[in-house]
């Protein structure tokens, strides 16, 4: 019997028509070990064609039998053959992710969710505050700004972990920070034998002076808890809260706005994030287990 | 469909006639010719629950019922009566969004796999008893997943549920009594349906010493083409009179209200301390989530068989109460029974108006019957009203 009340979606970005749960298989064509517990894998679409996302969006990703997760999407947008993922094993699913190997099959469902406002902030400063594995969401929009270079002013990377050996893309890191055009500090909370650089947690390296709050958009992501204090820390300094930037995080099952999982207030974290600017939602982040 | 058999011009929606006991009856051979499932209300385990019927004595006839907080009994009503009773435990919610279903099929494939989306071929259901407040929460399902035939460019966020209730028939009730959980009138739902509310036929019982019949109406093509083949004659004033006083009775009987601007109220609430107040009471069951006819959040489950050969995805009901359900690394989102409470309450009096442009409240009464503790989400609202910030 043909379902003719079902009317399909207009064509949604990278999603199969009709039915919003069913994903599209993506082969493994490499997994790079980025640290003890993260991977990065590149994908391919099966069946051919291209993937197209913005900045700071995710992807319901599926392991055959196991289960599915949101994972940001952490490549260069407009590379759009290849899509990249970086995943960090905390639990079942994120564990299998990481377990795949290049040939293997995963499915996607996506992209989902709002996206760091690369275009609204043309012509301003970047300031792009990581906290550990946060690096990841973070990275498409440092590749859009080194990719439109010109567009925008004074580009700083700001990257903390728990210690040296959790930094995320250290090489490539390294690589942004021997750029002329791109001022990149680092730090972590507790340094090992070889560190020579910060130490202490990553607000503390926002101070007056590290950016012009006049014409800067900060883009933060990590730990709730990191980006609270980087928030803090900037808004006393001066940056204006409609320029600041969190991704936020929630349980996901669906992606779409269905399962409620996601709720924040009245939001729906999935589709009205997970990119806010913090303006929007100052007041929700102060109601405790909200 | 069935062809009108009588010389007479079919049934216009709104045009009310009257049908006897044996007219009743032959609306189930009708529906049963035609290819419906009929569902309705019938007694099991001591409830009125919804399943499948086949004939008025199905129903739960004489049967009335007593509900209070955390309180439900079936005592005995008026004999013969086909509707006295109320909302039962179930809604039919438990039809047009199941349980338990099955999203997809996922088969290996050498290195990979292949799936595909379950088309669900089910017979489509009549469902007789839908009371004024359940066509109200059929409504608010409906806006949730994206079901709206009227509008060419809606997206169905369900395709299951879209397939399901574009096939439903809808046989509904007015409400000639009101539980002492009812607060349907409150939530402009109840306890008589409103004409835009989406039946496709509305009755009304009208038992006495010396009669026992239905005034009817049908509301929409599918049920005029339903109401044409059944023997009925027009109803006169006097009937209708007898309608509107069965319907007054239900609205005298209604004693609970939910407070209007409730959901502004709960906004700036969010930080009251009644929220620890009613959670040293919550139990955190998730019992008013389940026999609410509107609450929809789910969680997607993947079941593999023993070859590893083939995976299914299946969609379950979930409930916001469960410390599970806002789970991410590094621990839930909602520990405390406190934010629970308030997520489930805010959402369903507040939330849902940003989200879905309506309350998600009909005023059933479901949630204070069922909820083993008592609580009373009407009074829950007077108490934060009362000492509003």
């Amino acid at each position: 019997m043909t379902n003719t009340a079902v009317k399909t979606k207009e064509k949604a970005k990278g999603t199969q028509k009709g039915d919003p749960m069913l994903p599209r298989p993506f082969r493994v064509m490499g997994v790079r070990k980025e640290l003890a517990d993260t991977f990065t894998m590149e994908l391919k679409p099966e069946n051919g064609g291209a993937f197209f996302f913005k900045p700071g969006q995710f992807n319901m990703l599926y392991v055959f039998g196991v289960g599915e997760i949101p994972i940001s999407i952490s490549g260069d947008a407009s590379k759009t053959s290849v899509l990249v993922h970086t995943t960090r094993s905390v639990g079942k699913v994120s564990s299998a992710i990481n377990a795949l190997k290049a040939g293997d099959t995963v499915g996607v469902r996506g992209p989902f969710g709002t996206d760091w406002p690369v275009a609204k902030e043309e012509g301003m400063d970047l300031l792009f505050v990581a906290g550990g594995v946060g690096l990841a969401p973070l990275r498409p929009a440092i590749y859009h700004a080194m990719n439109n270079r010109k567009k925008y002013g004074v580009v700083t990377v700001l990257c903390g972990a728990r210690t040296p050996e959790d930094m995320l893309f250290m090489n490539e890191v390294k690589g942004w920070r021997a750029r002329l055009d791109m001022e990149v500090r680092l730090t972590v909370d507790r340094a090992t034998d070889c560190w020579k650089g910060c130490t202490g947690v990553v607000p503390k390296l926002i101070t007056k002076g590290s950016f012009d709050p006049a014409k800067t958009a900060a883009f933060v992501c990590g730990p709730e808890i990191m980006m609270h204090f980087t928030a803090k820390a900037l808004l006393e300094n001066g940056l204006p809260p409609e320029k600041l930037y969190l991704s936020m995080e929630r349980n996901m099952k669906c992606g779409v706005g269905l399962c409620g999982h996601c709720q924040w207030g009245a939001d729906f974290v999935c589709k009205d994030g997970p990119v806010y600017s913090y303006d929007k939602i100052a007041s929700a982040l102060s109601i405790k287990e909200l | 469909m069935h062809k009108a058999q009588s010389k007479t011009a079919a049934v216009s929606t709104g045009a009310k006639v009257v049908l006897d006991e044996a007219g009743f009856a032959q609306l189930f051979k009708v529906l049963a010719k035609v290819g419906y499932e009929t569902i309705g209300p019938r007694v099991r385990d001591g409830a009125v629950v919804y399943e499948e019927i086949s004939s008025p004595n199905d129903l739960p006839i004489g049967v009335s019922d007593e509900q209070d907080g955390g309180h439900y009994r079936l005592v005995k009503g008026a004999p013969g009566a086909y509707f006295e009773y109320v909302v039962g435990p179930t809604s039919w919610k438990k039809y047009l969004f199941p349980p338990r279903q099955k999203l997809l099929d996922v088969a290996r494939n050498g290195n990979g796999f292949k799936a595909e989306t379950v088309v669900e071929n089910d017979v489509p259901y009549a469902f007789i008893g839908v009371r004024p407040c359940e066509l109200a929460a059929i409504r608010i399902q409906d806006k949730v997943f994206g079901y709206d035939p009227e509008n060419k460019s809606a997206a169905c966020a369900d395709p299951g549920y879209c397939a399901r209730r574009s096939k439903v028939l809808l046989v509904a009730v007015n409400c000639s009594r009101a539980a002492k959980t009812c607060f349907c009138e409150s939530m402009g739902t109840g306890p008589q349906a409103k004409k835009d509310q989406g039946y496709d036929l509305l009755l009304t019982e009208i038992l006495d010493k010396e009669k026992h019949f239905f005034v009817m109406e049908s509301g929409s093509k599918r049920g005029s083409m339903v109401l044409d083949v059944l023997p009925k004659r027009k109803a006169t004033d006097e009937d209708l009179r007898a309608e509107e006083n069965a319907l007054a009775r239900a609205r005298r009987q209604i004693s609970k209200a939910m407070p209007p601007d409730v959901d502004k109220l709960l906004k700036k609430n969010l930080e009251h301390p009644r929220w620890e107040e009613v959670a040293k009471r919550c139990l955190t069951c998730a019992n008013c989530t389940m026999a609410c006819p509107t609450c929809f959040c789910n969680t997607v489950e993947e079941a593999t068989d023993l070859t590893g050969d083939h995976a299914e995805r299946w969609r379950l009901w979930d409930s916001c109460f469960s410390v599970d359900f806002s789970y991410i690394h590094g621990g839930a989102v909602r520990p405390g029974a406190f934010s629970r409470y308030r997520q489930w309450m805010t959402h369903k009096l507040s939330n849902w108006h940003d989200q879905f442009g309506t309350s998600g409240c009909v005023g059933c009464g479901r949630c204070i019957t069922w909820c083993p503790v008592g609580i009373d989400i009407t009074e829950e609202a007077k108490a934060i009203k009362y000492t509003s910030r």
